[in-house]
This record gives structure tokens, sequence and C-alpha cells, in this order.
């Protein structure tokens, strides 16, 4: 006889969810057969503002747009704004945004891990990991002077330096950070308890990751080498790093390639503290930007595409952010076919989802 | 794969200080650069208004009559944006959070009474200017129209002769 098929819904409020994202679960007998995945509950209409905020103010809300990824979006934003003015930021200005940029991506990647932990019911190795993302907010708060929302980012550079002393005072604390991550990494990839909700759970081929668009360390995670860092934006151009790819194509590759990607940010750091340029910060801009831009970074979760349309006035007529996440949401809804209903939520969790920053 | 990876840090972790704060409890901890709120030091402030016209949230209102400068510490988003335009470097960033509460306040400051004064002394001086400058407008059209007649009246009596 063939098992009933029932329709069970799950989020987007839900005890293990983070993020308020809505799935459909069909499922027959505890396996998931179909997931229809929709999302569209905290719309918050940010783009729009872009119309009625000045294109210098706009900055603060970009910032606004998530708050694990914010200087990322802030980045976007005002590097899509300087390509159009034709404004060339300074050396130091693009080596502190770099060493910022690779801090929320470790900030990012530890609180994945935590939550991740969370996901399977570890939770004295969620705290340990948090314990560690709270030494990142520290160090950015150090820099910038907020621990979320950074306020730092301005067209043509940057609001404020950052002294050499704080930059210098980095060293030990990511020494520490690495030393605690590869103390929880040993309990992500080798405890076998972890492995057994990890090894082989929602597996995505590397032609379906391609096909289905994946981002970031979910696209990495099954085998494809595609990074945006790689094209040189800011300073990562003088940076030596190479990209973190992982076969598996499972939840533990995903974990995998993130924890790889913590040392990875660390070494950026370390790089971006020494070869750190003297020159100043500002370069002042001229009348209001005219003409279209599109630019694409690679956030934590993945790239995100910004594109600005300004038409030389005050006010800049259309903004548009396409986010990793919602690039992600496909291959969530393939790789959900066939778990079983228990897994759905480490599922989720593995693609990292952001469904505020998705929303907007 | 080994079993207990995790056992070694859990015990380390008993034996350690909490790595959390007590904050309700005991002082919170600030970095020097922390952004927390914005003070206004009413002894050299001007009311000239320009943290109300940068403030990207319109947190900030500034009564010139009433000679108060009002901030909405709920609507403010700590961007720090007029303190780096305050022409008298009045506005600073302190480091402590905005405490707190269960209505959206606004905290109004008046002007010191020093500032008071010397704000009076400067409008007083400047209405005096401004008198002393129309005085001698008026007077100069004054001489202006005497000569202008003067010279009327002579081409008239060259006229006549």
């Amino acid at each position: 006889m063939a098992a009933k098929r029932s329709v069970i819904p799950f989020g987007p409020q839900h005890p293990v969810l983070p993020e308020p994202i809505h799935i459909d679960l069909v499922t027959e007998d505890e396996k998931v057969v179909e997931a229809i995945p929709s999302i569209g509950f905290v719309h918050r209409g940010l783009e729009n503002l872009v119309t009625k905020k000045d294109f210098g103010e706009m900055v603060y809300v970009a910032e606004r747009i998530c708050g694990i990824c914010s200087f990322g979006h802030g980045y976007g934003y005002v590097d899509a704004i300087e390509h159009i003015m034709n404004i060339e930021p300074t050396g130091r200005a693009k080596y502190i945004r770099t060493l910022l940029f690779e801090l929320s991506r470790m900030h990012s990647h530890i609180l994945w891990l935590g939550l991740m932990a969370d996901a399977f019911g570890f939770e004295s190795l969620f705290m340990e990991t948090w314990k560690y993302r709270e030494k990142v907010l520290d160090m950015l708060e150090a820099a910038t002077g907020g621990r979320v929302i950074f306020s730092i980012m301005r067209i043509g550079g940057l609001r404020k330096d950052v002294p050499d002393d704080i930059l210098s005072g980095f060293l030990p604390e990511l020494d520490k950070i690495e030393e605690g991550i590869r103390a929880c990494e040993k309990a992500f990839l080798s405890d076998p308890a972890v492995l057994g909700r990890l090894k082989g759970v929602g597996y995505l081929s590397k032609e379906d990751a391609v096909k289905l668009g994946c981002e970031g360390p979910f696209l990495r995670a099954s085998g494809v080498a595609r990074d945006n860092r790689m094209k040189g934006y800011a300073a990562y151009s003088d940076m030596d790093f190479d990209i973190i790819t992982s076969d598996d194509g499972d939840s533990y590759g995903r974990c995998y390639v993130r924890i790889q990607e913590i040392y990875q940010s660390a070494n950026i750091i370390r790089q971006c503290i020494e070869k750190m340029p003297k020159e100043g910060i500002y370069v002042p801009i001229k009348g209001f930007p005219n003409g279209e831009y599109m630019t694409i970074i690679e956030q934590p979760r993945g790239g995100a595409c910004y594109y600005v349309h300004a038409s030389g006035k005050k006010f800049i007529e259309r903004m548009r952010v396409r986010t990793p996440t919602f690039a992600n949401i496909p291959a969530l809804a393939k790789t959900l076919q066939g778990c079983d209903v228990a897994d759905v939520p480490i599922l989720v969790v593995t693609i990292d989802p952001c469904i505020s920053c998705t929303e907007r | 794969m080994s079993l207990a990876n995790f056992t070694k840090t859990e015990f380390k972790n008993l034996f350690r200080k909490p790595a959390t704060e007590k904050y309700p409890d005991g002082p919170a901890t600030y970095k020097d650069t922390t952004r927390g709120h914005i003070e206004n030091n009413m002894d050299t402030c001007v009311l000239c208004s320009v943290c109300q016209m940068r403030c990207p949230t319109g947190a900030i209102t500034v009564d010139r009559k009433a000679q108060t400068w009002s901030i909405r510490p709920f609507s403010c988003i700590q961007c720090r944006r007029c303190v780096d335009n305050c022409p008298k470097k009045s506005l600073s960033m302190a480091k402590e959070y905005t405490k707190p509460d269960v209505v959206k306040s606004q905290m109004d400051f008046e002007l010191s009474d020093r500032q008071k004064a010397v704000l009076a002394e400067q409008a007083r001086q400047a209405a005096e200017r401004v008198a002393a400058a129309m005085e001698e407008r008026k007077k100069a059209a004054a001489s202006a129209k005497q000569t202008k007649d003067g010279e009327a009246k002579k081409s008239e009596d060259n006229k006549t002769q």
C-alpha cells in the first residue's frame, strides 16, 4: 500500500528557525517528497527609500538591510556609486574596507557554526562558538564603534580612520580565536554523533549546484571553485588566498568550507595589517552621480549584486539588491527532496538563510 | 574520528571564569570608540541647527525661540553625523548606550544661563551693528540727496542766469 501523503507547514515562526521562511513539506512516511518554499513575511521596502533619502544618507539605510552582513551591503552600495562617479578610494581606505569585510565574514561564519550546533542539538558547542564570535564583535567595536551597524562607510572612502595601534592589537586576538575555533572544529568535523547528523545529509551534485544558480559556501561545498573576491575588488587583488572547496556536497562539506574560510579570513586580516598603507582615508566628492552600475561582491553567504541607477540628482532613481539567500532557495528546495523530516532544520540552516536581507 | 572531542574544552570551561559580563548587576564595559549616545554641551551650543539638518532620521530638534535642544534617543541611530558636522564641537558621542524605556521619550536640554547670556550679548551686539549700519546708510542717503539737491539747484540757477 502506498504511503499517505501529507503536507507539514514549516515556519515562518518555528523554534529551530532563526529566520522567517515558510516551507510546505509534502511528506510520505517521514520522508520529504517535495518542498515548496515561500518568502515575503518581513518586507520593509528599503530599496524604495533610495528615492527619498539623499544619496549620501542612503549608505545608512543600505547598511541596515541586514544585521549580519551589514558591512557588505554598505560596501556594495558605496562601490556602485563610486564607479558611477569615477572615484578611486585611497589605498588605506581599501585595506581597511577589506579588513572589516573579512572580520564580518568571520563573525557571520562563527555565528553560523553556533546556529548549526544549535540545530543538531549540541548546546554547549553553540555557546563555545559564540564565545569567539563575541571576540570578533569586540574587534569590530574597537575598530568602528559599532558592534552590528558600523556606520564607517562613506562615498569616497571611510568616515573615520582606524589607528594602527588598534589594528596591531587584533593580531593576538586573531590567534586566540583561531585556537578556539580549532578546538571546536574537532567537534564539528570528527565527532561521531555530529557526523551522523551531517555526513550524506542534503547531497547536492556539482552539476545541480551550477544549474540551480547557488552562491557562496553552499556552491563551493559542491566542488565549484567560484569566489567573487577573486575579481579583486577593494584590496583583494593584493591578498594571497585560494578558493576553498569541498567535494562532499553534503552538510559536512558546507561545514568544512565555512570553518576553513574562518582561518582564511584571519589570514587575509593579518596580510591587511602587515601591508596597511599610510595615506589618507577619504577622497572628496563633487556633484551628484549620473549613470548606472551593477557590482557583485562576495558576502559571507555568497555573491550579492547591487544595481544603482542615478540621474544626476540628489536622489537616486533605482537601487536593487540581489542577495545570496535568494539564489540559494531553489537549491534548498532540491536538497530537501528525499530527506528525513528531522533533517529539515539542519538543511535550512546549511544555506545560512538570511531572509531579512532577501526581502529587504 | 574520535570519541568525546569536546569533553576537554568542556572541562576547561568548568574551571574558567565566565566569558560573559554580569551586566545588570555589574557595570557594562565599553570600548573607547563605542558609539553609545549623543551628548550636547549646553555651555557651547549656539543653536545653529546644523545637527538638525544633517540628522538622517530627524531625531534632533532645535528650538531657537525657547532656546532648547532636543533629541529623541529612540530615533537616533548613533551614526555620528551630527558630531562630525558640529561647527562648535559642542556635540560628542558618549560610550554608554541609551537606557531602555517604556515610551519613546524625548530629551530636552535648555541652554545654560551663561550661554544664554552670551547669546543675548551676541544678539545685542549684532542688533547694534545692524542699527549702526542702518544709521550710516540713512546718513549717506541723506547726504547724497543733499548734494543732488544742491547740484539741481545750481543747474536751475545756471538756467535762470
